[in-house]
């Protein structure tokens, strides 16, 4: 038999990353402490070649290689290009911040790229197998990452919090993947497809494994009631991780559900949405809710994702292109409004002042307009207040929930989001109606300074003009049904 | 279009870009270059809005000055604006008050003088925007997005309580506001997909539909209006915000709730508005007679006006659900005449405050002594707010009770109480702040209105008495949009 190397175009930018990983490591070790500079920039530059890569091979054509364990399509690389984006910009915005705390290592880097590599492979996966290597490579990153300050208690905690949670996620979801194996016969996601329409799968067997898998999805996520991790974890790990946590793995988190729920088990529609309305009603519950009682501000945005996860989760109960392509831009708005949000809390913070608590926030408007403007505007957008752009992501979930038949689910949204809008307006009270505590002036490199700018102004603009990102969104998933 | 000049964008835009340069004049060492280039801007806004007036066909019901453009395919949601006899007096009445809500400001703040003045702009401009609209979503989104301007003015410049006055007034407004949102998203469904107001205007619905949809607008309006029992953020609003936050307030988004319910409630579900009619009456005569009652007990002047706002705002969701022309044309009449009665009022209040800091009633008395021109303004506006004859506060609430008489005797006779209460609410507080001893020495000092609040004052003064004794320019051009909307509510959609 004839062996016949496989076709490694659809994942060049794939190969290109993990190359560029060890050329990073090795690269930070010649170059050693005084020259980390070496590695951001390597760093960077390892993103915009990927998204060289993936831009060149973007289409609307759907290719499979692997023996269909890998797939490129419209979808993977627009999120991908989306990933790479945030990357970016999370490295630009957290420089400052990690070495002034000492965690600007060599494997900071390497670990970020290891992460953003499982995001490609958990978005590009057609297989089970696949799906699972990519999302055990990006948890297994994000652990190392919340654990890089090794001195700190609260860092420690969270790591472990987070490796002892996430195991369990990722066994649940393996357990519900071996049951739908036992029932289709198949790892491959469209073989899991055909199986089910076919009916020769067992159903019972199916709808215990889909159980495992919805909760482990739930975890992946932080939907309710399988949020437990996250104010944790948001609190205890360094901003910079938090902000790297709570922004790109969103984007796969989303990939990771259209695969394995969407394009495998999208037949068992019947059985997954009633699960999904729950979890999303009772994220938007208790985000929204808990989130009230937050002291700390990290905390607090953490209990607001649990929120958002819930209306992305809206996106998805109506099962069909309409639903989903509200869920992406939902999903991608929302990755845009935390880039700004937490990037903003590390601005406020020095070296030696972590600004953690929502009081630091006090009298922004008089030590700095300009930040408080743009701040404003990523709360009034994260609150869905138009016409910042926060309010045409609820729009776009809530028609799709509409559109569904899910009248009383579009009520309940609604009204837990105007229960959300109290803490965001508390952050504006405090930045607009307080005096400052301190009068501290706010240092921020100029290209955090443009980059942030420009995230608020997006936020604002993207609102003025929503049809290129719910163009794109559109395009993304009516190419990849 | 005139002179293919996008008219109605430039209404709403032109303000919103000097409120932009407003911004941009930055912090308090350029406070002069801030006031003069918001003066400007509001007085070019009001100039623009005229050819509104001159160039308006009273004799058609259909929009004009229309402009549609696509906004996003997505959703097929359109850049769609346009006016007709119900919202070019109330584009009008915005842009009129907008320049003398500068003016009133012009001394009186000191601190973050770019930020008030341009977030009044922003919001002449937004409140445009709502008038206008003929889109939805465009709709919601200028509605929604002039909270954002009176939550900062309330939450900086306001009173002690400010900050709880700001989130009450935020989150009531909001709770409101997210369930019309549902309300247009199952139109939209149920539409086919438009998010055209003029196609709900057509769309058959199942009643049970529409009384939902009824209930949903009407928290949305009602919060707005604020009809009884949900007036309650309009007190707090009103006695925290500054005098220019107040009088915005009074004059202008009170009546965003008035017009939505004859552009969306009356139109969109008229079977719902004929089946939960009795309950509207009831609920407005209870805002005319109680609130009428509580504004009596104030002893706060700028509390007292906020009551007597809610009661005279009752009138006009009256006048909506008698369903005839003397009462929707009264309640329109209403609804102007109130923008300039109750922002005068407010302005009159702001003169005493800036002179004494306190709105307390009993700390005043014998003011006519120091500063009898004053007297005289504010004698007017009172008697305007009591409804006297002559003024334009009569022929709104005239129109109203003959509307209602048509009705039911009963309505008309519980309506008419209001001619008694808000003579003596307004009168009382006016006869113990003006007349009387000389209180104190604080009001020995008092000094007489300078010009420039002279002007203000005096530009209210004609506009209430011109339209008291010839409102024929006010009720000529919404006749013909009124007689339509009536058509409207009274061909059933089921």
């Amino acid at each position: 038999m004839n062996f016949l190397p496989p076709d490694f175009s659809p994942a060049y930018s794939e190969i290109f990353i993990l190359v560029m990983v060890c050329v990073v490591m090795l690269a930070d070790l010649a170059a050693g402490e005084k020259k980390r500079y070496i590695a951001y920039w390597l760093t960077q530059l390892t993103l915009i070649g990927c998204a060289f890569l993936t831009f060149t091979s973007l289409s609307e054509e759907t290719t499979f290689t692997f023996s269909g364990m890998f797939v490129d399509d419209t979808m993977a690389d627009i999120l991908k290009l989306m990933v790479y984006a945030t990357v970016s910009a999370v490295l630009i915005y957290s420089y400052t911040y990690v070495s002034d705390r000492g965690i600007l290592t060599g494997e900071f880097f390497s670990l970020i790229l290891f992460a953003t590599m499982g995001m490609m492979v958990m978005i590009s996966a057609s297989h089970l197998l696949t799906l699972y290597i990519g999302l055990e490579l990006l948890s297994l990153s994000l652990y190392a990452m919340v654990a890089l300050r090794r001195d700190s208690f609260e860092a420690t905690e969270a790591a472990m919090k987070f490796f002892v949670l996430g195991a369990l996620a990722s066994g649940f979801l393996l357990y519900g993947m071996s049951m739908v194996y036992g029932a289709t016969g198949s790892l491959h996601v469209q073989s899991i497809a055909d199986a089910i329409r076919s009916e020769v799968a067992h159903h019972e067997v199916l709808v215990v494994g889909l159980v495992f898998i919805v909760a482990g999805i739930g975890f992946k996520l932080s939907a309710a009631p399988f949020h437990m991790w996250a104010p944790d974890v948001y609190q205890g790990a360094p901003t910079a991780i938090t902000l790297f946590i709570g922004s790109a793995p969103k984007l796969a988190a989303f990939a990771f559900v259209m695969r394995l729920l969407i394009d495998g088990l999208g037949d068992m529609v019947a059985d997954w949405q009633g699960m999904l309305v729950i979890m999303a009603v009772l994220s938007m519950a208790i985000g929204n809710i808990a989130a009230i009682a937050q002291t700390n501000i990290k905390r607090m945005l953490a209990y607001s994702t649990i929120s958002h996860m819930g209306f992305v989760l809206l996106g998805f109960i109506s099962a069909d292109w309409n639903g989903y392509s509200s869920a992406l831009f939902y999903v991608i708005t929302y990755v845009v409004m935390t880039l700004g949000t937490f990037a903003m809390i590390m601005i406020l913070s020095r070296s030696g002042f972590e600004a953690e608590n929502i009081s630091d926030f006090k009298g922004l408007s008089k030590r700095n307009p300009w930040y408080a403007f743009m701040t404003l505007i990523l709360m009034f957008s994260l609150a869905g207040i138009p016409p910042m752009v926060g309010f045409y992501a609820k729009l776009a979930v809530l028609q799709a929930a509409v559109n569904a038949g899910f009248i009383w689910v579009a009520v309940a949204a609604v009204l837990f989001s105007l229960i959300g809008a109290f803490y965001y307006l508390r952050i504006v009270k405090l930045m607009y109606f307080d005096a400052p505590e301190t009068d501290t002036p706010i240092i921020v490199k100029s290209d955090v300074k443009l980059l942030f700018s420009a995230n608020g102004l997006a936020v604002l603009l993207l609102g003025l003009f929503p049809q290129s990102l719910m163009g794109l969104s559109l395009y993304a998933i009516q190419n990849s049904m | 279009m005139l002179f293919g000049i996008p008219l109605l964008s430039l209404i709403i835009w032109l303000p919103i870009l000097f409120g932009v340069a407003v911004f941009a004049t930055g912090g308090d060492r350029n406070a002069q270059l801030a006031r003069w280039i918001a003066l400007a801007g509001s007085i070019l806004g009001f100039l623009v809005a005229i050819p509104l007036y001159t160039g308006f066909d009273t004799s058609t019901s259909t929009m004009q000055f229309v402009e549609n453009h696509s906004w996003f395919e997505r959703f097929n949601v359109n850049y769609h604006l346009g006016v007709d006899g119900i919202s070019m007096p109330l584009i009008l009445l915005n842009c009129f008050i907008t320049p003398l809500v500068v003016v009133a400001g012009w001394q009186v703040i000191q601190e973050r003088v770019s930020q008030y003045m341009g977030a009044f702009m922003m919001m002449s401009g937004i409140v445009n925007g709502v008038f206008a609209s003929l889109d939805a979503v465009l709709f919601y989104v200028f509605w929604e997005a002039s909270l954002i301007p009176m939550f900062l003015i309330i939450g900086i410049w306001g009173g002690p309580n400010r900050v709880y006055a700001a989130i009450k007034f935020f989150l009531y407004t909001l709770l409101g506001s997210l369930l019309m949102l549902v309300a247009f998203i199952y139109l939209y469904q149920s539409s086919g997909g438009s998010f055209s107001i003029e196609d709900y205007h057509h769309l058959p619905i199942p009643l049970n539909a529409q009384i939902l949809i009824f209930i949903a607008f009407l928290l949305a309006f009602a919060v707005k209006v604020p009809m009884w029992p949900v007036h309650t953020w309009l007190p707090d609003a009103h006695v925290e915000a500054p005098t220019g936050g107040s009088v915005v307030l009074a004059a202008i988004m009170l009546k965003l709730g008035g017009y939505g319910f004859l552009r969306f409630s009356l139109p969109i579900t008229p079977d719902a508005s004929h089946y939960l009619a009795e309950m509207m009456i009831v609920l407005s005569l209870i805002a005319v007679v109680y609130i009428g009652l509580i504004a009596l007990m104030q002893a706060d002047m700028k509390k007292l006006i906020a009551y007597s706002s809610v009661a005279h705002m009752g009138f006009v969701t009256l006048g909506f659900f008698i369903f005839n022309a003397y009462g929707i044309e009264g309640a329109m009449v209403q609804m102007i005449s109130h923008g300039f009665i109750s922002g005068a009022m407010f302005l009159c209040v702001g003169v005493l405050y800036d002179r004494l800091h306190s709105r307390q009633i009993a700390d005043y008395g014998g003011v006519v002594n120091k500063m009898p021109v004053f007297a005289a303004f504010f004698m007017l506006f009172a008697m305007a707010n009591a409804g006297l004859p002559g003024t334009s506060g009569f022929v709104g609430e005239f129109m109203v009770i003959m509307g209602a008489v048509k009705v039911n005797f009963w309505y008309a006779f519980l309506a008419a109480t209001t001619l008694i209460f808000g003579a003596a609410y307004t009168l009382w507080m006016y006869k113990r702040v003006i007349f009387g001893a000389v209180a104190s020495p604080a009001v020995e000092g008092l000094q007489d209105i300078s010009k420039r609040e002279f002007a203000i004052l005096a530009i209210f003064a004609i506009a209430v008495l011109w339209f008291g004794v010839y409102p024929f320019p006010l009720t000529e051009v919404m006749h013909a949009t009124v007689d339509n909307l009536l058509m409207h509510v009274d061909n059933s959609k089921l």
